[in-house]
């Protein structure tokens, strides 16, 4: 009995006591004039960039000092708001679409609109509808910061193999019947352990050596590195509106067919099952030669393009489907505690961020494409001037569609997640399932 | 929580029985301790109330809120545990835990009190011991990961061997029938070892004559395992298969660093489900009242246990 106690009350310290014990952390201070503003990101390999920001912002404001912390994707959120529970969240930090509603709706972030006003921020300067996703009932909780579109990558080599000349996937088509030129591709560019191609009759689909497609299933609520782009392509949206909709469309014939496509795709061999795929990520597998073709986003440009790597990658435009080519724009913002204590000097560096005296920096390291247009342009010549082409994804951004900007954004993410898995793995029928999960989506928001 | 100032006079103190079980009664007693007895308790004490008690408590109040960390909590009544009743995904994740405790139990009490006879009676081998130790010293995390590498379908060293001799491979920890014995046998492969030690302590509290006269008497081994050691183990073994039982409902760092690629939640055990409600939902309010549900449970199956088990009495005494 007393070890169950103990158990329990063990139990419950791990939930109650996060709390308090978060509380531990450091807050910015200022003593005699100087600031020191926290700023937070997830990306390392923007590290460098946005260091150079914060070191130039420093050089132009002596009294400010711009502390920048960097932590994985995968903690970022979690340590974000333990840190806003306990009152100690960073004076600035890199916010994202699925992410920022809730922190909108429960007060935590600064309406920077009035900032934007006294200053006349120019907000034409962004990418299109850009800064727009950032603004709820008036209030502008943040300055766009950069913008990822998405696009093929494809193993040339491999496809050189198999008789398929790059020039013929600029112009891919897809439908979910037949899959259009997209699976014909995909067919070709699946292997067997014999080395016959997905369109040999004698394809031995058991023994794959090199899948043609790798499709991501850990995707969220949205799809963005898989079945969105698809779904989007065949006619699908996500949302009655977007922004902040509150009737999603899961249940859309339109995505059900799209699911049952890629089900096919795996029926066929062309891609890897779900329950036999590989713990490590697509891209590693595309690097290690186990798959061709894949969907990716612009921030993964350097991934495969790096010296190191051994396979030769090329970018290509997405397929277009019966509604047309589209590519999932997202965005990042910065945005600013409402509990700063510094929302002046906050603004200044947010201001500074977004301005192109910082984006042209980061454009120039070429990581990312920044979010005002003429620095972006930048960035797409510092990769040309390096040899690469990434006009798949500058391409992609003339005919994109919104991620969705709704409430209960993490909640979703795991229902739809697990909804489209079963009908992948088979334990459910699209149409059914889809349905039914839609159900489950639009009563979180009764 | 300190004794008062005055003398206590002499007698047995109830306490005393507690302590030290089984010991002759009433041996009287010089002076007093229980003064310095509170002192040396206090540190733990202040301990428990702030480390177990207090969340404990905070706890319970959480669950009956809809707290969700960026606003303050607003009291709710009962409805998380409403709730509770009807999602479908808390009971799954209760069943998921109920299956991985059954396999992870069965494999690990059985294989240990193998590997703890097997010692006990044939080496007192202390690099043996250790040797068996080794899988417990190693982080869970760095457990789950080593084993999600090895196990991986595509460039996984036990699918490659598999492949080898001519079987097909298995995604077996990304396909939904295996996902939950796979990461069974993980645990167990982890824990044997350090449960066959548990054991091994008790089976050396058995006096050695029982075994020596068995042996005269014509007694085989299995017979010795299944009329000495088992009966006599007892209490030790019901000890082990509490703690073990509740160590075993507590599965999280193996479900967590490998769900990621298990497919529609099936490894998504009752611990990864509240902390997913906590802070990837940010439910907190929620995720304490299946805590508390599940405290409760654990108490209910403890109590259980040790009434089978008649755990708090040995037959060597």
């Amino acid at each position: 009995m007393r070890s169950t106690r103990r158990r329990a009350g063990a139990l419950l310290l791990s939930l109650a006591l996060t709390v308090p014990l978060a509380a531990c952390g450091s807050g910015g201070d200022s003593a005699g004039g100087a600031t020191t503003l926290d700023y937070w990101l997830w990306d390392d390999r923007q590290l460098p960039a946005y260091q150079e920001c914060a070191d130039a912002f420093h050089a132009a404001n002596p009294d400010i000092t711009v502390k920048i912390s960097q932590t994985a994707w995968n903690q970022y959120w979690q340590n974000l708001t333990t840190q806003l529970a306990s009152g100690e969240a960073p004076d600035v930090w890199t916010n994202q679409s699925t992410y920022y509603p809730q922190f909108a709706t429960q007060n935590q972030l600064l309406d920077v609109e009035p900032f934007v006003q006294r200053d006349k921020v120019d907000l034409t300067a962004y990418q299109q509808g850009l800064s727009d996703v950032w603004v709820k009932d008036g209030k502008r909780y943040g300055l766009p910061k950069d913008w990822d579109t998405m696009a093929l990558v494809v193993n040339t080599e491999a496809l050189g193999k198999q008789g398929v000349d790059p020039a013929q996937l600029d112009d891919l088509t897809w439908n979910p019947a037949d899959g259009g030129t997209f699976e014909q591709v995909i067919a070709k560019a699946t292997v067997d352990s014999n080395g016959r191609n997905g369109l040999d009759p004698a394809f031995d689909k058991n023994n794959v050596q090199v899948y043609g497609f790798l499709p991501e299933w850990a995707d969220g609520g949205n799809g963005q590195n898989g079945w969105g782009i698809l779904a989007a392509a065949n006619g699908f949206s996500y949302l009655d509106k977007n922004p902040w909709g509150t009737q999603y469309r899961y249940d859309d014939p339109k995505l059900a067919e799209t699911i049952t496509w890629f089900k096919r795709l795996i029926d066929k061999g062309y891609a890897p099952r779900l329950d036999k795929q590989s713990s490590v990520a697509n891209s590693e597998l595309l690097l290690a030669g186990k798959g061709a073709i894949s969907f990716t986003g612009s921030w993964t440009i350097l991934t495969f393009t790096d010296a190191k790597v051994k396979q030769k990658f090329a970018f290509k435009p997405l397929p277009a489907g019966p509604s047309g080519r589209k590519s999932p724009i997202n965005g990042l913002s910065d945005a600013i505690w409402a509990g700063s204590k510094h929302p002046e000097q906050a603004w200044k560096w947010v201001k500074f961020l977004g301005s192109s005296d910082c984006q042209d920096r980061v454009a120039q390291r070429a990581v990312v494409f920044p979010a005002i247009t003429s620095a972006s342009a930048k960035a797409d010549a510092a990769h040309q001037a390096q040899g690469r082409d990434v006009r798949a994804f500058t391409g992609a951004a003339e005919n994109t569609f919104l991620l969705p900007i709704t409430e209960h954004g993490t909640e979703l993410n795991l229902m739809v997640q697990d909804a489209i898995q079963s009908v992948v793995l088979g334990d459910a029928q699209a149409g059914e399932g889809l349905k039914d999960l839609n159900n489950k989506v639009n009563a979180l928001f009764k | 929580m300190v004794a008062s100032k005055t003398a206590t006079p002499r007698h047995r103190d109830d306490r005393e029985v507690f302590l030290g079980a089984g010991a002759p009664a009433a041996r009287p007693r010089r002076r007093d301790d229980r003064k310095v007895a509170w002192l040396f308790l206090a540190p733990v004490l202040v301990g428990f109330a702030l480390f177990y008690a207090y969340p404990t408590v905070l706890g319970v109040y959480y669950s009956l809120t809809d707290y969700g960390l960026l606003a303050p909590p607003n009291l709710v009544g009962a409805e998380n545990y409403r709730d509770l009743v009807n999602d479908d995904k808390f009971w799954n994740a209760l069943k998921v835990t109920g299956y991985y405790v059954v396999l992870n139990i069965v494999s690990q009490t059985v294989l240990a009190l193998a590997l703890a006879t097997v010692m006990h009676r044939l080496t007192q081998s202390v690099a043996v011991r250790a040797m068996l130790l080794v899988p417990w010293l190693v982080p869970n995390v760095t457990v789950g990961l080593l084993w999600m590498w090895m196990l991986d379908a595509n460039i996984g060293f036990v699918n490659h061997v598999l492949r080898a001799v001519g079987l097909g491979t298995t995604g077996f920890l990304t396909s939904p029938t295996w996902a939950m014995p796979t990461i069974a046998g993980i645990n167990t492969w982890a824990y044997t070892g350090y449960t066959a030690l548990l054991l091994y302590a008790g089976m050396l509290q058995i006096p050695r004559y029982l075994y020596e006269s068995a042996s005269l008497d014509g007694a085989g081994e299995w017979r010795m395992f299944t009329r000495i050691t088992l009966p006599l183990l007892r209490p030790v073994l019901a000890l082990v298969l509490v703690v073990s039982l509740i160590g075993s409902f507590q599965i999280f760092d193996t479900v967590a660093v490998t769900i990621r690629n298990t497919p529609g939640g099936v490894t998504r055990v009752i611990y990864y489900y509240i902390y997913e409600q906590a802070f990837t939902n940010f439910r907190m309010g929620y995720a304490s009242a299946i805590a508390v549900v599940l405290a409760l449970l654990l108490g209910l199956l403890t109590v259980v246990q040790m009434r089978l088990l008649r755990a708090s009495r040995s037959d060597l005494a």
